[in-house]
């Protein structure tokens, strides 16, 4: 029995997930008890967070680390179902299986959060995509979101395929597939070469998710083409997991050429992603490749490789997580019809909605890391835990990079902010405001007093190796 | 080590807090009233400042609160000899810039103090935060409002200049942040009090300068760096460009006292002849254009990038008469060229029109307008009696007691200042007046923003005395890491001879 509680969060969704499938079958599209269902397991995740545990032989942990990363799956599925509620280019028959799909690839989520074993991780993480698949084309008759849908899924598809590819030699040379195991095992390239190019080709799948340079080709088009709504799941969302993943894996703690490549392509992935947002005029797509820019920053944590740089990579994902979802919620409340929103839209927003217009700059100021928002505490946790450690270099770097990409953050919050406003008044409910604000609120909270959930972190961290 | 009376984290944060109550306001003359309120009851609270114990070198009113403890970093906060009467000028400067707003700000009244509020809190945390992050956050969060204020308030060009403004300073900074880590990791502490007790390498004192040096110069700002001052002091409205002038520009000026001289004495010995150089730049270069200058505002910035060529200078003779000078001009500069840009901004809301041709013969017409512009421009041509003279006399004498050539260099900037204002006075006073008839004179809320800065051009002109008892201790000490350093080098030098 204990070991079912210990799975909560977890049936809780799949609980969920059924529902929503005999709704499907009974063609029902009533789903608005849906946010309530998913606000709920916020708490349930939140009462997990005490439990620790392994189950299915071995494969799968609980623990702070996993539990938190469920709080946030659980967090960022409430927001997108509700800022998609209202999402006008889905038609109405096929609302149960949206969020069916989208239930399912939260799922996968939480199974990437605790699984401790690469079959484990590799089932996860194909469950979470291939809803995902499904989820990017459902845009009404919109050619582009098809192209985005079939970008998506060539690359993901080629980049599991490697995944499991390296799988295979890790298994052959270490004949283990348990994290646990692999950890005490020797990971220096004279002795575990095989196995680290396996670890190497796995980890690119994650990349991948993580939209890394030179990994991120489908990321633009894909928050381009898909709807506002389904941009909002797929540029925050299946981050985390491949955060979660990528921090087990780091602390595994591997040969240094390996970071060494890994801190190259953050350093490309920031460069490259900051200087083509510079000249993006779609937000989503500006916003497209500034996520490509903060895969890199998150890399930093990684290759510090130290406790505190894994503690700083899981809070910037918690940054980043609340930061995209307040930028995007914006734009959905904008795009009223559902169309894409462009720098122009944004004129005057100030004046028609100073909520949103808060929201929005603080959201940009926060993606720029300007204190005093978690942007920055996160950017600066990330800075001084890779100080130190062979990276010097990539902290530079990443420290010039803020300034490369103020100017796009700071054209969206100059045109809010500075314009006239074009078009009448908005109509957005309460409820989003509220949302709004509080996003808005949050970001610069944890701007300004980290510390509470940072040292969870650490001792989250702190569990990972014994 | 808490004081009883949080005096520092009053001032940072009551102007924060009431910015909640302004959220609330409809009516523009309520918001209006309220922030001078707001600005008044500031004033009160940093009355007992005043309690300031002179001759002291350590830092007083000090806060301490545990912050961020996986990383070491503290709500730190203090003030000395070098950033105590800064926090007054800005305390100061606060209703000043609220009444020289009343009539000038017409929309979005509301957001415009809402930011005045935030500029106010962000830059008194810069001069008093004792923390290397606390420091890095009100440094950078100061920009937000100050950009906001160039960006929805200013001039034509105001795109250009607020979004220059903010890259320059950002990109500068982001380098800062980086030395401060590193500071950090080599001193293990980010407390400034701990990190000023340390001796670094050289070595690493060269790349820290080096990252520090160029944050503060592109705020100061020293030639080549000033680009951005001209653009955004022209487009900002008159509370920004006084805030901009008496404030901001002193950041950077205290951050190379403060950070540079104390944090890596051997490598500001090091860089000293470099800086001097770009302090001398900054003065010629300041003092000519300002000379072909036909806007009045634009006038007034660029005799700003001379004056602060003074400070810079001023600091980095690394003797006692030169960082007094300094730490005075900074205060002055700030006085005097803050009421210049309040002066404009009333001519300007008279004939619509800063170019100085547009606005001839004022003498006549505006005696009392005269009167102050008079006085103000006498001061920041440095006349004998104003504060300005005590500065850069001060600056001078510890310049010629350093070395006479440099001296000789800073003289003609000097006569400069005096070249372009006494041409701009001369035509505002005497000109053939084209539109100055209809004017009226200077009202009661002019009068009631320019007292006060008039009565400071003259008491720190005539006795300074008390001023320069404030900050002589602290400077003391900054020096004695200093001439470690240069004694040192001697001692070297006679080795190798």
């Amino acid at each position: 029995m204990e070991k079912v509680i210990l799975f909560g969060p977890e049936i809780y969704l799949l609980f969920i997930i059924f529902i929503l499938f005999v709704q499907s079958l009974a063609k029902s599209t009533k789903v608005n008890w849906l946010p309530y269902a998913t606000f709920l397991g916020i708490f349930i995740s939140i009462f997990s967070f005490k439990f620790n545990g392994v189950l299915f032989l071995g494969t799968y942990k609980i623990d702070f680390l996993s539990q938190f990363f469920k709080f946030l799956t659980y967090l960022g599925l409430t927001l997108c179902v509700l800022n998609s509620l209202k999402n006008k280019t889905l038609s109405q028959e096929i609302r149960a299986e949206y969020y069916l799909f989208m239930g399912l690839s939260s799922l996968g989520l939480l199974f990437l959060s605790s699984a401790v074993e690469i079959f484990t991780i590799y089932i996860a993480l194909e469950l979470t995509s291939y809803s995902l698949y499904v989820l990017v084309p459902l845009r009404n008759q919109d050619p582009r979101a098809v192209e985005g849908a079939v970008k998506y899924m060539f690359y993901g598809a080629l980049a599991t395929a490697l995944g499991l590819y390296g799988v295979s030699y890790i298994l052959a040379s270490k004949h283990t597939t348990y994290l646990a195991i692999l950890l005490q095992e020797s990971w220096k390239w004279s002795e575990a070469g095989l196995a680290i190019l396996g670890l190497g080709m796995f980890l690119l799948s994650f990349l991948y998710k993580l939209s890394l340079f030179p990994f991120h080709f489908w990321s633009p088009d894909l928050y381009e083409g898909s709807s506002n709504e389904t941009a909002t799941f797929a540029a925050t969302m299946p981050k985390l997991g491949a955060m979660v993943v990528l921090i087990r894996l780091a602390a595994l703690s591997p040969d240094f050429n390996l970071k060494l490549a890994l801190g190259i392509m953050a350093a490309l992935s920031m460069t490259f992603g900051n200087l083509l947002a510079l000249v993006q005029r779609d937000v989503k797509r500006l916003l497209g490749y500034s996520t490509i820019a903060h895969a890199g920053f998150i890399i930093l944590g990684l290759v510090a490789g130290t406790k505190l740089g894994l503690g700083a990579a899981a809070f910037y994902s918690f940054a980043y997580l609340v930061m995209n979802l307040a930028a995007f919620w914006v734009i959905t409340l904008l795009s009223q019809k559902g169309e894409n929103i462009t720098l122009e839209d944004l004129k005057g927003l100030a004046q028609r909605e100073p909520f949103l217009a808060f929201v929005l700059a603080a959201a940009s100021f926060g993606l720029a890391g300007i204190p005093p928002t978690v942007g920055f505490s996160g950017k600066f946790f990330l800075l001084t835990s890779a100080w130190g450690h062979g990276f010097n270099w990539l902290v530079i770097i990443a420290a010039l990079n803020t300034a490369l990409a103020i100017f796009y953050y700071l054209n969206l919050v100059r045109l809010a902010y500075t314009k006239e406003p074009e078009e009448k008044r908005l109509d957005i409910s309460l409820n989003s405001r509220l949302v709004a604000c509080l996003l808005g609120v949050a970001i610069v909270f944890f701007g300004l007093i980290p510390q509470n959930l940072l040292s969870f972190l650490i001792k989250a961290v702190n569990q990972l190796t014994p | 080590m808490t004081n009883t009376w949080p005096v520092l984290s009053l001032l940072i944060f009551f102007p924060l807090m009431s910015t909640l109550i302004l959220l609330f306001c409809k009516k523009d003359k309520l918001v209006r009233v309220l922030t001078l309120i707001f600005s008044f009851i500031e004033l009160v609270i940093a009355l007992p400042l005043l309690k300031f114990k002179l001759g002291s070198a350590a830092f007083q009113f000090e806060e301490f609160r545990p912050w961020i403890e996986a990383f070491k970093i503290n709500y730190h906060l203090g003030v000395d000899g070098l950033s105590y009467l800064m926090v007054l000028l800005t305390v100061l400067l606060l209703p000043l810039c609220v009444l020289c707003s009343w009539t000038y700000i017409q929309k979005r009244v509301k957001e415009f103090h809402i930011c005045l509020l935030l500029m106010t809190s962000a830059c008194i945390g810069v001069f008093v935060a004792l923390d290397l992050v606390l420091f890095y956050i009100f440094w950078e969060a100061m920009l937000i409002p100050m950009f906001l204020l160039i960006a929805i308030w200013g001039g034509p060009r105001k795109k250009y200049a607020s979004i220059k403004f903010f890259i320059y300073t950002l990109a500068g900074s982001t380098l800062l942040l980086v030395a401060l880590i590193a500071l950090y990791l080599k001193g293990g502490s980010f407390s400034l009090p701990r990190l000023l007790a340390l001796d670094f390498p050289f070595k690493f004192q060269y790349w820290v300068f080096l990252a520090m040096a160029l944050a503060f110069a592109i705020k100061v700002p020293m030639f080549p760096f000033h680009t951005w001052l001209p653009a955004a002091h022209v487009e900002a409205p008159t509370a920004g460009s006084v805030l901009l002038a008496s404030v901001l520009l002193k950041m950077g000026t205290y951050g190379f006292i403060r950070f540079c001289l104390g944090l890596t004495p051997a490598a500001s010995v090091y860089f000293a002849p470099l800086m001097i150089g770009l302090s001398l730049a900054s003065i010629i270069y300041g003092g000519l254009v300002a000379l072909g200058q036909k806007d009045m505002k634009r006038l007034i910035a660029y005799s700003s990038v001379a004056h602060m060529g003074f400070v810079t200078l001023g600091i980095f003779m690394f003797n006692l008469r030169g960082l007094e000078g300094a730490i005075m001009q900074m205060l002055n500069h700030g006085i005097t060229t803050g009421a210049l840009f309040m002066l404009v901004g009333a001519i300007y809301e008279r004939s619509h029109s800063r170019e100085i041709a547009d606005n001839l013969g004022l003498g006549k017409y505006l005696p009392a307008y005269m009167f102050f512009f008079g006085l103000f421009s006498l001061s920041s041509l440095a006349f004998p009696g104003t504060n300005s003279f005590v500065g850069e006399a001060l600056v001078l004498i510890g310049t010629f007691s350093k070395n006479k050539v440099i001296g000789l260099v800073a003289i003609p900037g000097a006569l400069l200042a005096a070249a372009y204002m006494l041409r701009l006075l001369q035509k505002l006073a005497w000109g053939e007046p084209s539109k100055a008839k209809n004017f009226k004179d200077l009202n009661l809320r002019e009068w009631a923003y320019l007292v006060p800065l008039a009565i400071l051009v003259l008491y720190l002109g005539l006795a300074p005395r008390l001023a320069l008892k404030t900050m002589d201790a602290s400077i003391n000490k900054t020096l004695v890491k200093i001439e470690k350093v240069v004694q040192k080098e001697k001692n070297i030098d006679l080795v190798l001879k």
